[in-house]
This record gives structure tokens, C-alpha cells and sequence, in this order.
């Protein structure tokens, strides 16, 4: 719409009314609710099938893999690294209604992880002669066990810290996390530094059938994760469309008005903690019975990062985004690494230089596609127009709160005095 | 007649600064309360002590009968008291039918469990938070925009939009915080209209208004308060010719504040 | 809990000097503060950058390996802080350059400068942990200072470089007191730190006054950063992160954006944390600096001095 007609009465309309401000206009295409909705008109109309349809595409990954059909990473090794990025999924998912639906920056994300590892590998172990243990529970036995310690934890450092403001937030979850290192490695009942050993891997009796984990190749780890995942995506975007994720909307775009309108800010965040924290509990169950063996070093600070950066990079709120991510910060290396043949990239090594890349890349989006690859439109919206109180130039927390109060009756109240 | 507010002498400090002291009103049911007041008189800070935004440091709000002093900002919503702010708050990337709904949320108790297992309940509420929103979109004149981006929409449809998301909430009295503020003469007739509407709803409506011919010509009673001091309250006949009232807004050489006044009173 | 006396005075100094250096870092964190009211987590990265720099220049290029005595260790020591400074102030200049004011111009989300400034952090660690530069382990500093022990207090070895530490940051910290009250770029500091708007319609150049916050804060953080690997001999890819933490938390225990809050900051958590190692543990020693700035951020969130630059 650019005739001259249209472009006169733009005109003429910008000389009536000089002085009414216009909202800058964000274009937006499409009808009602369905805006911001995800996937394709097809995708949609599957409703609830589409996602025995996504199930049954998974499955098909590793009879594939075993065939040598993906171009670098197959056999035993490209298992491994399927799975690698299957738990990675699901927590990038988790962090992912931390960061991208409530907007709150956890930096301490893997202490839920370490929190759902260490859980699992305390109830099951059988332990060293001599050596402490525990209840000695079939593994099966330990996952509600690991999902409910992990969304506790997520009360416990929600509660007291989500009243803080977000990058106070930011710096007291890492401590969390460093804490929770500081706490696996001293204690006597973690085995300290030493770590647990021979934590028993589960196996599936249904009838006459028969499946132990621990006695068959790596593929089939990954069909564990398919069902974990698929709930945890059904998760994510069921809240996502109903009241709780409405809340979370308002509370990123406006919490001082949110919380006008009846929202409990401080309860919806620590529920956003609480259902981030549930997946990298399951995650954390599937990771220590995977390896076998968990010590403080399996959860560096630095997994806390990766995490991060996989949610940012692949873009925040979407389903899309944090498979996205989880490939990028996981199965991509390790492909890189393999036609690398173990040599250095440009002096880079492909595992620890892979870092420095995505902290580049962290910036690089953050300039140029703020939100991540695959955002959540709304979200990339909100991202690139921030709202009042997302500017940190313009004005902070601490200035809303000002605004909310004083702004006006205190402060003012000096100047009029004459 | 009974109160349905009661504000008992609240005092608020900032640091050294007192915003309110020991204002004392009571605004009844049914009623439109205007509440006016110079620039920093502290008009804002009682609605913020009243809707627990910064709970008073002395002082009783009892509502319908109910002390509300120090409750949380969400529960007092659930109470049946909400309110708009004089910057404009909405939720910029909401549509607006979302921010209506966020307000109609309030009414709601579906949580985790009902949105993961779509139960009965979460599907009900979800179609009568839309079908109310709707509703609420079209009382307040802007049905038409019920899918566009709060942030599209002009400046007076906005301020529309925050009053409609207010009364999703179900309030029994509503706080308006300067809704006329940056509208034009025939924006602010529609929007007269509108709070007389609401009001014969039967809700009950607290005004913050600089624009005297607004406030005046719509409340039913006017308080004044000037330096967080409650300086006078009745009719507002009466108000207008009350000598404190002028002297408050001529003050003593704020020539200003004195024109706003006396030239929109007249 | 039961602490050794004997060893509460010896730790009391120990942790005093800490402090001093945990200061000198949080100065920077604490300035950005100030005018950008964003906390710059890439200021570890910035603090490393002056050490392994000076290890560099020193150990790799100059080939100073024995120890130096007279008019030449003078005059090194100075190069070396020189040095030191100026490079941990060029990569915060870079930092700004790069990474935050393309976001500034585009209206960032706050949400991005943190991830920004992480990315900014992760990105120098991980570029220095490669083989082409540090390398995984700790590199020996070039010893050209000899550390030893000067005099005795309480009973607690007190070595030459601690007095050059304690000695150096309160010059610092009177030069940036003089700097912020007396000079014009001082003032719009703390013009910019009041009001952003305002400042800019008095004429400040905003990007100006900003790039010298992020340059000032990186002059001090180097002369940390040398000291730093001075005192503990050794220069590693990551040893910005736990200063850079502890620090953080100095800037907010004393009050963040407040600069006389820095140095209280920094000597109670250096207290606090030596003291903790004698009485709670050295393995429970980051939990217990964590639990305080938890503490504080929830009891007492503006610091103890209050927030906002004042000289």
C-alpha cells in the first residue's frame, strides 16, 4: 500500500495530529489467536497425532544410524552421540520455559541435572564392599525419586531467589550451582571427588518380553529418550497455550502490570524454576544409569553454560528452537571432530574450542537475530522492541519500581514547592 | 449506604519523605470517587498503598468489610480491586484479546495439572476467558482489535484496552489512574460515557483526573489531596469553591498548576 | 564451629590483602554499574586478560626469567603494570566496541546484554584455554619480582608483594576518587549515572563517557591482574572466573555502582572467606561466599553503603 493516495493521507494524517504519538507499528500478518502459534497449518491439523507421527520419525534414527546412512556420525559412535543429544533435548527444553517462556536468566541450570544424576546413582547403587550405601532400589524405582528431588530443589533456589532481580539472578543460581558441586564433593555419602561407581542400568519386563540395557548396544538408550522427550515437548506446549503461559507472557513484557492484574509473580516464576527443573530430572535419571559412573566433574559450571547457550542459539520459546540447539552444541562438534580426525580447526580443538565459537556466537545472535535461529515469534518480537522495562539504557528494575511509586508524588512533590 | 472502601489514616514514607499522611475517606458502593490533587500530592501512591504495591507504613485500607493493608498485589485483584496506571502498562506483544484474558485469568484456578491433562475445566475456562474477553472488548469500543498487538493500537484505544483487561478481573471497585490523560475532547467524551457505564454495571470507581471538566462532571463525590494531605471532601460543587482547594492549585505563585486548574474547572 | 585461635590473626591479614585485590576488580564491575546499571559479567575475562598478557610480553617475548633487583625492577615493575593495565582496558574497549554497543543501538533486551556479556566471557576463557595460546593447565608467571617474605604481623608472613598490593590499590582507589569529583569525564560519570536523558540533553556524549566507565574499569582490573599473578606465580586460562565471582560480590556487599563500597566490599569478603577456611573449611570456602551474597542480596540488596556512584 504505497500509491500516492495512500502516502497523501499518511501525509495529511502526520499535519493534523502533530502532537499524538504513535506507537511504532510492529508488523503482524495472520489472524487471532493462532498467532503465535507454532508449525505449519498441516502440523496443526494432526492435533494430538502429530506426535506419535514425531515418535515414530525418531525411531527411525537408529536403524538408520546402523546402516550408515547419516554422512558422519553412525555406528556405535553415532549412538553414542544421539543419545548425547537426546538428554541434551530435554534439558535445553527445560532451561527453555526457564529463560524463554518466564524470561529469568538461570546460569546454575545442570544443578537440577546434577541434583536427578546423583539421586538416582544414591537409591541404586550397590556400592564397593565396604563402601556406603544406600536403599539399593531397582533403577526404575529412583526415577520418580530423581524428578521429585529436582523440582524441589527448583522451590527450594526459586523461593528465596526469585525475588531478586534478573541478573542478581543470574549470578546467585551459578552459585547454586558451584554450591552444589562444593556439596557433592565433600560429603561422605557422594563418595566426594572419588564419584559413584556401578550404578545398575534399568531393563524392561513386559510379559514374555524381555530388554536390559546394560546387556545391549548403545541403540537403544535412544527409545528411552523418545518417550521423555515427547512428553516433555507436550509439556512445554500445553503450558505454553494456557493460563500459566499467558502469565509467564505478562510477567516478561510488563511485570509491574502483570502483577496489577492478580498475577503471583513470585509463585509463577518458582513454578517455571519447578517445571524446568522436571525434565533435567528425568534427564539426570537417564544420564547416571547411561554411564554408570557420576562424579562432581561429570556437571562442570561450564555444562551450565552450554545448556544456556543451546536454548539462546536455537531460539527461545519454540519446540524448534531447542532441538535446534541441542544439535548445534552437541551433535555438531562432535561431527566436526569426526571429519577433523581428531586434529585441531584452525588451531581450534573441536570439544573445548567449540566453546569459545559459541560464546562468539552468543553475541553474534544477540546482535543479529536476538531471540535465537528458530525463536518463538513473539518472542523474537519482544526481543528486538523491548517493552518498558526491558531497556538498560532507558531504565532499569529499580527505576520501574520508582516509576510504580514516588515517580510521581515524591519526587515532584520537591519541585513544586515554589 | 454502605463503604466499600476505607481508608483509615494511612501514612506513607519514603525515606525521609512522607507521600501520605494520615489520609483518612471512605468511598461508597456505587459510586464514582473522584480523587484529584496537584501534580505530586500523592494521588499515585495512595492507589499503589491501596492496591499493595508498597503497603502502607501506617494506617488500615479495609475493603467490603475486609482489611486488605499489606495483602499481596494478586490477592487484593482477587478481592475485587483493580486499576490502570497513568503510563500506559499493557503487554505490548499480547494481542489484544491476550491482555484481556490475562485480566479474565484472575477468575480462574485451572494450574499445571488441568492445562497438561486439558481436563474439563482447563477447556471451559479457556473458551469463557475468550468468550468474556470478546465481550469485554466490544463494552469498551474496541472489539474490532481484538487480534491486534496491544502496541498497534492508538494511544486511546490503549487506554481503552487497559480499562477493558482491569474489569476482566471481576472487580468490584475500579481504579482509574488519569484515563483521560493525552486523549482528545471527543476521545474523552467516549470515555465519560464509559465510566458512567461501568459504574451503572455496578461497580464502584476510584478517578485520578487532572482534566476538571472529567472528574467534575462525573463524580458523584471529590476528595482533594495536596502534600499527602487530605485537605477536603464532599460534592463537587462544593470542592470547587472550597478556599483550600484553590489555594492549592494557585498556591503561592505556582501560576501553572492554577491555570490547569481554574481554566478546566470553570 | 570451632575456630583455631592461632590462626585467626595470620588469616585476618591474609584475608585483608585479598581483599584489597578483590576490590581493585570489583571497581570495574562496580562502575559499569553505575552508568549502564548492567552488571558486566565479561569483567573476569577482562581482569585475565591484564596477567596473561603481561606473562606474554614478559615470559614468551622479553625472555625475563630471573629475578631482577635495583632501578631495573622498578622500572619493569612499572612496564609490567603498564602493560598489564592497558591491555585488560583494551579488551574492555573491545568488549563495549563489539559486543554491548551494537545492542545499545538496537535497544537489547536486557535479557541480551547478560547473555552477551556471558558470551563475551566464555569466548576470551575458552580462546586461552586452546594449545595456540595458554594451553589447559597453569603457565609459570615470569618470576622478575621475587616474592618473599617482608616483615611479620600477628604472626602472619607478610610478603613484599602484598604491601605493593595493598600499596597500589589505595592509590587506585584515591586516583578514581580524584578522577570522578574532580575531573570533566568524572562528572559525567556521574552525570550518566543519575539520569541517562538528562545527561544527554546537557550535551554528554553518552558513548563517550561510557567507553572511558569500561576503560577506567579495565585499567584497574589489569593492575589486578598483574599482581594477582605475581603473588600466586602462575597465569591459567580461567583465572578471572573465581576472582571474577568474588569480586561481583565485593561490588554488591559494599553497594553496587558505589565506589568506596568496592573497597569495603572486597576486604569484608576477603575477611569472611579466610576466616570461613579457619572456622567452617577451605573445601566449604565458595559456599560460604556464596551464602553471604545470597544474604545480602536478600536482606540488604541496595549493599551496605547504598548504591549509586558517589565519589
Amino acid at each position: 500500500m504505497s500509491s500516492p493516495v495512500y502516502r497523501f493521507f499518511e501525509w495529511l494524517d502526520a499535519r493534523l495530529e502533530p502532537v499524538r504519538e504513535r506507537a511504532p507499528r510492529v508488523p503482524v500478518p495472520e489472524p487471532v489467536r493462532q498467532r503465535w502459534q507454532q508449525g505449519g497449518r498441516l502440523w496443526r491439523r494432526l492435533g494430538p497425532l502429530r506426535y506419535l507421527v514425531a515418535a515414530g520419525l525418531m525411531a527411525l534414527i537408529p536403524p538408520l544410524m546402523e546402516r550408515g546412512w547419516f554422512p558422519i556420525l553412525n555406528g556405535t559412535y553415532g549412538q553414542t552421540v544421539l543419545f548425547n543429544t537426546g538428554y541434551w533435548i530435554l534439558l535445553t527444553l527445560g532451561l527453555g520455559v526457564v529463560v524463554g517462556l518466564a524470561g529469568l536468566l538461570d546460569l546454575g541450570y545442570v544443578a537440577f541435572f546434577l541434583l536427578g544424576s546423583y539421586t538416582t546413582a544414591l537409591m541404586t547403587h550397590s556400592g564397593a564392599p565396604g563402601q556406603f550405601h544406600f536403599v539399593e532400589w531397582p533403577t526404575w524405582a529412583a526415577l520418580p525419586f530423581a524428578l521429585i528431588v529436582a523440582m524441589v530443589a527448583g522451590v527450594a533456589i526459586g523461593l528465596p531467589t526469585l525475588r531478586l532481580r534478573g541478573d542478581y539472578l543470574a549470578i546467585v543460581t551459578l552459585g547454586f550451582h558451584e554450591i552444589m558441586l562444593e556439596v557433592m564433593n565433600n560429603l561422605g555419602i557422594t563418595n566426594g571427588p572419588r564419584g559413584i561407581p556401578a550404578i545398575p542400568t534399568p531393563s524392561i519386563s513386559i510379559g514374555s518380553f524381555h530388554y536390559d540395557f546394560g546387556l545391549n548396544p548403545a541403540p537403544y538408550w535412544w527409545f528411552l529418550l523418545i518417550p521423555a522427550i515427547i512428553l516433555a515437548v507436550i509439556m512445554v506446549q500445553r503450558l505454553d497455550g494456557s493460563r500459566v503461559g499467558r502469565y509467564w507472557t505478562a510477567i516478561r513484557e510488563d511485570e509491574v502490570a502483570a502483577s496489577a492484574m492478580g498475577v503471583p509473580i513470585v509463585k509463577m516464576k518458582v513454578l517455571a524454576f519447578v517445571i524446568g527443573a522436571s525434565t533435567s530430572g528425568i534427564a539426570g535419571w537417564i544420564y547416571a544409569t547411561n554411564v554408570t559412573f557420576i562424579d562432581p566433574t561429570s556437571f562442570p559450571l561450564l555444562l551450565s553454560v552450554l545448556v544456556l547457550c543451546s536454548v539462546v542459539i536455537g531460539g527461545l520459546g519454540s519446540i524448534g528452537g531447542a532441538v535446534l540447539g541441542a544439535i548445534l552444541v552437541q551433535a555438531v562438534p562432535e561431527a566436526v571432530r569426526q571429519l577433523s580426525g581428531g586434529n585441531t580447526l584452525f588451531g581450534f580443538d573441536p570439544l573445548t574450542g567449540r566453546i569459545a565459537i559459541f560464546g562468539a556466537v552468543l553475541i553474534i545472535v544477540m546482535i543479529y537475530r536476538p531471540g535465537g535461529l528458530l525463536a518463538a515469534r513473539r518472542r523474537r518480537t519482544e526481543m528486538v522492541t523491548p517493552g518498558p522495562e526491558s531497556g538498560v539504557v532507558v531504565d532499569d528494575a529499580s527505576a520501574t519500581e520508582q516509576e510504580v511509586a514516588p515517580a510521581d508524588d515524591v519526587h515532584s512533590a520537591g519541585g513544586r514547592s515554589t | 449506604m454502605t463503604a466499600l472502601l476505607e481508608v483509615e489514616d494511612v501514612t506513607m514514607e519514603f525515606g525521609g519523605l512522607r507521600a501520605l499522611s494520615e489520609v483518612t475517606f471512605a468511598i461508597d458502593k456505587g459510586e464514582i470517587f473522584g480523587l484529584i490533587g496537584p501534580n505530586g500530592a500523592g494521588k499515585t501512591t495512595l492507589f499503589n498503598s491501596i492496591t499493595g504495591v508498597y503497603p502502607p507504613t501506617r494506617g488500615r485500607i479495609v475493603f467490603a468489610g475486609r482489611p486488605i493493608t499489606g495483602l499481596r498485589p494478586d490477592r487484593i485483584v482477587q478481592l475485587g480491586i483493580c486499576r490502570t496506571f497513568q503510563q500506559i502498562r499493557l503487554f505490548p506483544f499480547m494481542t489484544a484479546l491476550e491482555n484481556v484474558m490475562v485480566g479474565v485469568d484472575a477468575r480462574h484456578r485451572t494450574s499445571v495439572p488441568g492445562a497438561l491433562l486439558h481436563l474439563p475445566r482447563f477447556k471451559r475456562e479457556e473458551a469463557e476467558g475468550e468468550a468474556r474477553a470478546l465481550e469485554l472488548l466490544h463494552y469498551v469500543g474496541i472489539g474490532r482489535f481484538a487480534n491486534e498487538l496491544a502496541a498497534n493500537l492508538s494511544y486511546g484505544d490503549q487506554r481503552r484496552l487497559e480499562i477493558a483487561r482491569a474489569l476482566g478481573t471481576g472487580p468490584s471497585l475500579l481504579l482509574l489512574d488519569e484515563p483521560a490523560a493525552g486523549m482528545n475532547p471527543a476521545e474523552k467524551n467516549a470515555l465519560r460515557d464509559l465510566i458512567r457505564k461501568i459504574r451503572d454495571s455496578g461497580i464502584t470507581v476510584l478517578l485520578i483526573e487532572h482534566d476538571m471538566r472529567v472528574v467534575m462532571g462525573l463524580s458523584d463525590r471529590v476528595a482533594v489531596l495536596d502534600h499527602g494531605v487530605l485537605i477536603a471532601e464532599g460534592r463537587p460543587e462544593s470542592v470547587q469553591r472550597d478556599p483550600k482547594v484553590i489555594q492549592a492549585y494557585l498556591g503561592t505563585g505556582a501560576a501553572g498548576d492554577g491555570e490547569a486548574a481554574t481554566g478546566e474547572a470553570g | 564451629m570451632h575456630c583455631n585461635a592461632a590462626l585467626i590473626a595470620p588469616t585476618f591479614v591474609t584475608g585483608l590483602i585479598l581483599g584489597f585485590i578483590y576490590a581493585l576488580i570489583a571497581l570495574g564491575y562496580t562502575m559499569v554499574y553505575g552508568v549502564l546499571k548492567l552488571i558486566n559479567f565479561a569483567h573476569d575475562a577482562v581482569f585475565a586478560t591484564g596477567g596473561i598478557l603481561v606473562f606474554y610480553a614478559f615470559g614468551q617475548w622479553f625472555g625475563i626469567v630471573q629475578p631482577l633487583s635495583g632501578v631495573s625492577l622498578v622500572v619493569l615493575m612499572a612496564a609490567s603494570l603498564v602493560i598489564g593495565a592497558l591491555a585488560s582496558a583494551g579488551s574492555a574497549f573491545l568488549l563495549e566496541r563489539v559486543a554491548y554497543r551494537p545492542l545499545r543501538r538496537r535497544q537489547g533486551a536486557r535479557l541480551s546484554y547478560l547473555i552477551t556479556a556471558i558470551g563475551a566471557s566464555f569466548f576470551a576463557d575458552y580462546l586461552y584455554q586452546q594449545n595456540f595460546l595458554l594451553g589447559p593447565g597453569k603457565r609459570e608467571f615470569p618470576n622478575y619480582f621475587n616474592v618473599s617474605k617482608a616483615f611479620t604481623v600477628f604472626g602472619s608472613v607478610v610478603q613484599n608483594v602484598d604491601v605493593l598490593i595493598v600499596v597500589l590499590a589505595i592509590a587506585c582507589l584515591i586516583a578514581l576518587d580524584q578522577f570522578i569529583t574532580r575531573t570533566r569525564s568524572g562528572r559525567a560519570i556521574r552525570a550518566l549515572s543519575e539520569d541517562q536523558v538528562a545527561a544527554q540533553l546537557m550535551g554528554i556524549n553518552n558513548d563517550r563517557v561510557i567507553t572511558t566507565t569500561f576503560v577506567v574499569g579495565g585499567l584497574f582490573a589489569g593492575i589486578a591482574g598483574v599482581l594477582y599473578a605475581i603473588k600466586f606465580g602462575f597465569v591459567v586460562w580461567n583465572m578471572g572466573f573465581v576472582p571474577g565471582i568474588k569480586a561481583f560480590t565485593a561490588a554488591v556487599l559494599g553497594g553496587i555502582g558505589n565506589i568506596r563500597g568496592a573497597l569495603l566490599g572486597g576486604i569484608l569478603l576477603g575477611l569472611i572467606e579466610n576466616m570461613s577456611a579457619v572456622c567452617v573449611g577451605a573445601e566449604w570456602k565458595d559456599t560460604v561466599a556464596f551464602s553471604v551474597l545470597v544474604l545480602v542480596l536478600i536482606l540488604r540488596p541496595t549493599g551496605i553503603l547504598g548504591e549509586g556512584i558517589k565519589g
